[in-house]
């Protein structure tokens, strides 16, 4: 039913993916550009987020307004998402409705008007956005421990961007930002679904061949030294919940540590889901859930590890019971995470990882959506041999890997500890 | 734009009474299958008739908290005895309480169907509510209401439901209020367990990588044996008063950036003929596209918010309709202003032929993708059954999607809408709107 991926590259440098899958009458297409916030400086911070909803304000040939409408009245499911290393745009729609996807992406690859006027009216969005995120006491925190973690690398500002850059930036430097990096030469189109690869292919060379070639956009790197300490920041605010937050300097996507800790990640938090829709599976049985909430010091724990382009963070997010004190419980941490320097994790908990894993494969391998997404995603940070070969990679986990990447990674002198301190807690 | 014909599809693709089993078991439980054998995956999903109703005022998050205190213990295993039999084999099961149904949810590869079976009916027929992991929950859940207190949508939300349910049950949190959810023991949830949870009114759906005869032997082999004891009575439904002009309550939270609006009124319970009616014009009114006529107007043309959309939530009673929006402080009175103009439009003049047209062909177009997972069709199939939609719903649905009226939009929008009648809930940093 699920047939094998059809890639190739275009003449003017867009790749294609193609995977033919005949399971409903759908077809999911995904273009997934190279530019995130990766990409931006300070004074640019958040361009890549809102060129994206830049993306939806219209072309000459579908105005602003019109495009999500034609997406819902041909019972499209659509969306878009910024990262920090990507942004990507999807559109899953009835099988005979699906060249309206392509001719959409083909569109606004190229012919985004960013109208001023749009661009202000999404500025106050943009903000908003912003605020709303604001009021959560997490994101407040996570802003400050990006910023402590990386001092060099773009990946210290959050994806939406700062406030002062928001209010500042102009309609050119968006558009500039538009014409550098969406370029077919920096972008994977992944198209999943109910099709013969023959002919969607000739309908993509049709809509996208004829794009113009393009300079691809260098990357200035600007890596993180190492860090040399701790580092630790405290983020005071409303609430009466305190909230702590252990983020590790983390091995990008195809660092051989990568897969390692995430079999960590799922002994210590429980295992994670990679995809964007889908959940994952309870923690209940997780070393950090035992000690922190069946020992009644945290109300929850969960992990976070993403695969990147860069070394990013991998983290442990740690909401407190109100009758627990901070101290008390980031030794309760420390503890846990010194037992896994001190001795192999048991064959059986990497045997649950491993099963675990393949059963989330399996269940985010069911939607056509979602095996468009994977068929770009894994391209942003690898390849689609990536996601083809994380379960071997998985198998192959010993607990003495796990051992060596943990005394590695898992230091106190590799990570920024954060707190969110409600105001009027002592 | 060119506006299509509506979307034909294959109705024999969707389920109905020729794919899907349906059997009633000797003690009332009501077994649902479908299969997919393309699919590794197995789903299952139902509830039982016992929702936080149930429970006294006094008492409120109790349903809640037996709900999720099912899996804490049982007379064979220990809590994490339990989670390790599904976590160790990417399993999940969970439970979770409304007004009227505790529903559950559970999935797992295609050859765990039964690991996952025995646990659901072990955590059904037999737990126990440790005294100590039920004080553990009780903590968890302060905590959880504690963050709950501080957010300014979910504030808004609970404001706004004070106000167009006041002494009507439904004012209630489903999840309680940190002074009821203090005083809950592990003796209140047995007795709430023993008193309520029984297999008549039960459904449960299976759909997945396994034969749907199969499924449905493996689920009577199971159940067959819970005895069917004292039917439950449900409450019946006090009449809603109905709103004296526009209710306002502001709930002001020092500190936050941004405020969060509620506004609207009581709806359509599903089972009203104009229900459809109703949710077509919800989905004009704050879905559509970008969120329909009011994303276009409050988020596109204004620029005032990142989400402004509204719900029609439905159920057996008379669920809210409401529209959500965050804004900046300083723009919460425009933004009720531009929604209440919207509301005026909606109940003055129906819509067009060719609006009609586009969100007819949304919803029937949607359909498929809708049901391409597992969980869609169980989803699907248990909510047509809890309704009494009939096993062929989903492929009489475009038929009654087509012949709603732009007269029966106006209609239904009438009978609900009303600018003038309306709840506002809000929450932001604001001591009062401006």
């Amino acid at each position: 039913m699920s047939g094998a991926v059809l890639s190739t590259r275009l003449r003017n440098g867009l790749q294609v993916r193609l995977k033919e899958i005949h399971t409903a009458p759908l077809i999911s297409t995904w273009v997934w550009y190279r530019v995130g916030s990766r990409n931006e400086r300070a004074g640019g911070t958040g361009l890549s987020h809102w060129v994206e909803h830049m993306q939806f304000k219209g072309t000459p040939a579908y105005p602003a307004g019109t495009l999500d409408r034609e997406i819902s009245r041909n019972a499209g499911f659509w969306n878009a998402f910024t990262w920090l290393d990507w942004t990507a745009y999807f559109e899953t729609m009835p099988q005979d409705r699906a060249e309206l996807a392509l001719r959409i992406e083909a569109d606004r690859m190229q012919n985004s008007l960013f109208e001023p006027t749009e661009v202000e009216s999404e500025r106050t969005v943009i903000i908003s956005e912003r605020q709303g995120s604001e009021n959560e006491p997490t994101f407040r925190l996570s802003e400050e421990i990006h910023a402590s973690a990386f001092r060099l690398h773009p990946y210290h500002h959050m994806v939406i961007g700062d406030m002062v850059d928001l209010h500042s930036i102009s309609r050119d430097q968006l558009y500039d930002h538009y014409r550098t990096n969406y370029v077919p030469g920096n972008a994977v189109l992944a198209v999943a679904g109910d099709f013969t690869a023959s002919s969607m292919l000739r309908k993509i060379r049709q809509l996208f061949g004829k794009i113009p070639k393009a300079p691809v956009p260098a990357y200035h790197d600007r890596t993180e030294p190492e860090q040399a300490g701790e580092r630790r920041v405290a983020v005071r605010g409303p609430g009466e919940t305190v909230f702590l937050e252990l983020a590790y300097r983390a091995p990008n996507a195809t660092d051989p540590d990568f897969v390692p800790l995430a079999v960590i990640d799922s002994a210590l938090t429980g295992a994670s889901n990679l995809n964007l829709f889908g959940g994952g599976v309870s923690n209940k049985t997780s070393r950090l859930y035992r000690r922190l909430v069946e020992g009644e010091l945290a109300a929850s724990v969960s992990g976070g590890l993403v695969p990147t382009i860069h070394p990013y963070l991998y983290s442990i997010s740690v909401t407190l019971r109100p009758d627990s004190d901070l101290e008390t419980v980031q030794r309760a941490v420390d503890e846990e995470l010194e037992k896994l320097l001190q001795e192999p994790v048991s064959a059986a908990e990497v045997a649950k990882a491993i099963k675990q894993a393949r059963a989330l494969f399996a269940y985010g391998s069911e939607s056509i959506t979602n095996q468009g997404l994977w068929l770009g995603f894994s391209e942003m940070f690898a390849n689609y041999l990536w996601f083809e070969s994380y379960l071997e990679l998985l198998a192959a986990v010993t607990p003495e890997s796990m051992l060596d990447v943990a005394r590695r990674r898992l230091i106190p002198s590799n990570r920024v500890v954060g707190v969110y301190e409600p105001f009027g807690s002592s | 734009m060119n506006h299509l014909a509506l979307p034909k599809l294959n109705l024999d693709s969707l389920p109905g009474p020729d794919t899907v089993l349906r059997r009633e078991l000797g003690n009332g439980m009501l077994v649902l299958a479908r299969e997919n054998l393309t699919s590794p995956s197995v789903v299952i999903a139902g509830y039982l008739p016992v929702g936080s109703l149930l429970e006294q005022p006094s008492q409120a998050g109790l349903a809640a908290a037996t709900a999720g205190g099912l899996m804490l213990g049982t007379e064979q295993r220990k809590f994490a005895e339990l989670y390790e039999s599904i976590e160790s084999i990417g399993a999940r099961l969970s439970f979770s309480t409304a007004k009227h149904t505790t529903a559950f949810s559970g999935k797992a590869l295609a050859e765990d169907l039964g690991v996952l079976l025995d646990l659901l009916h072990e955590v059904l027929l037999t737990p126990v509510f440790p005294a100590t992991q039920v004080s553990r929950m009780v903590a968890e859940k302060l905590t959880s209401l504690a963050i709950r207190d501080q957010d300014t949508s979910s504030r808004a939300d609970l404001a706004f439901s004070g106000l167009i349910y006041s002494d009507h049950p439904y004012a209630v949190p489903t999840e309680g209020n940190r002074d009821t959810v203090e005083k809950l023991t592990a003796a209140q949830l047995r007795r709430f367990h023993a008193r309520y949870y029984r297999p008549a009114g039960t459904v449960i759906c299976v759909v997945g990588g396994v034969r749907a005869k199969r499924a449905a032997q493996t689920v009577e082999k199971r159940f067959a044996d819970w005895a069917a004891g004292r039917q439950v009575k449900q409450p019946t439904l006090p009449d809603l008063r109905p709103l004296q002009g526009i209710v306002r309550e502001h709930v002001p939270l020092e500190g936050k950036s941004q405020s969060d609006i509620v506004l609207g009124f009581a709806g359509p319970p599903r089972a009203d003929p104009d229900f459809l009616a109703a949710s077509l014009a919800n989905n004009i009114l704050g879905r559509f596209g970008m969120y329909g006529r009011i994303g276009d107007v409050v988020r596109e043309q204004a620029g005032l918010a990142y989400y402004a959309y509204s719900a029609l939530i439905g159920g057996y009673g008379p669920g809210p309709w409401q529209v959500m929006a965050g804004v900046n402080p300083r723009n919460l009175e425009r933004a009720v202003e531009l929604i209440r103009t919207e509301f005026r439009k909606m109940i003055g003049r129906a819509p067009s032929a060719a609006e009609l047209a586009d969100n007819q062909a949304n919803f029937i177009g949607r359909l498929p993708l809708q049901l391409e997972s597992n969980e869609g069709v169980a989803g699907a199939l248990v909510n047509a059954e809890r309704h009494g939609l009939g096993l062929d719903y989903h492929q009489r649905y475009p038929g009654l999607v087509a012949g709603v009226t732009r007269g029966d939009i106006l209609r239904a929008s009438r009978r609900f809408i009303d600018p003038d009648h309306l709840a506002i809930g809000s929450a932001g940093p604001e001591s009062t709107p401006a």
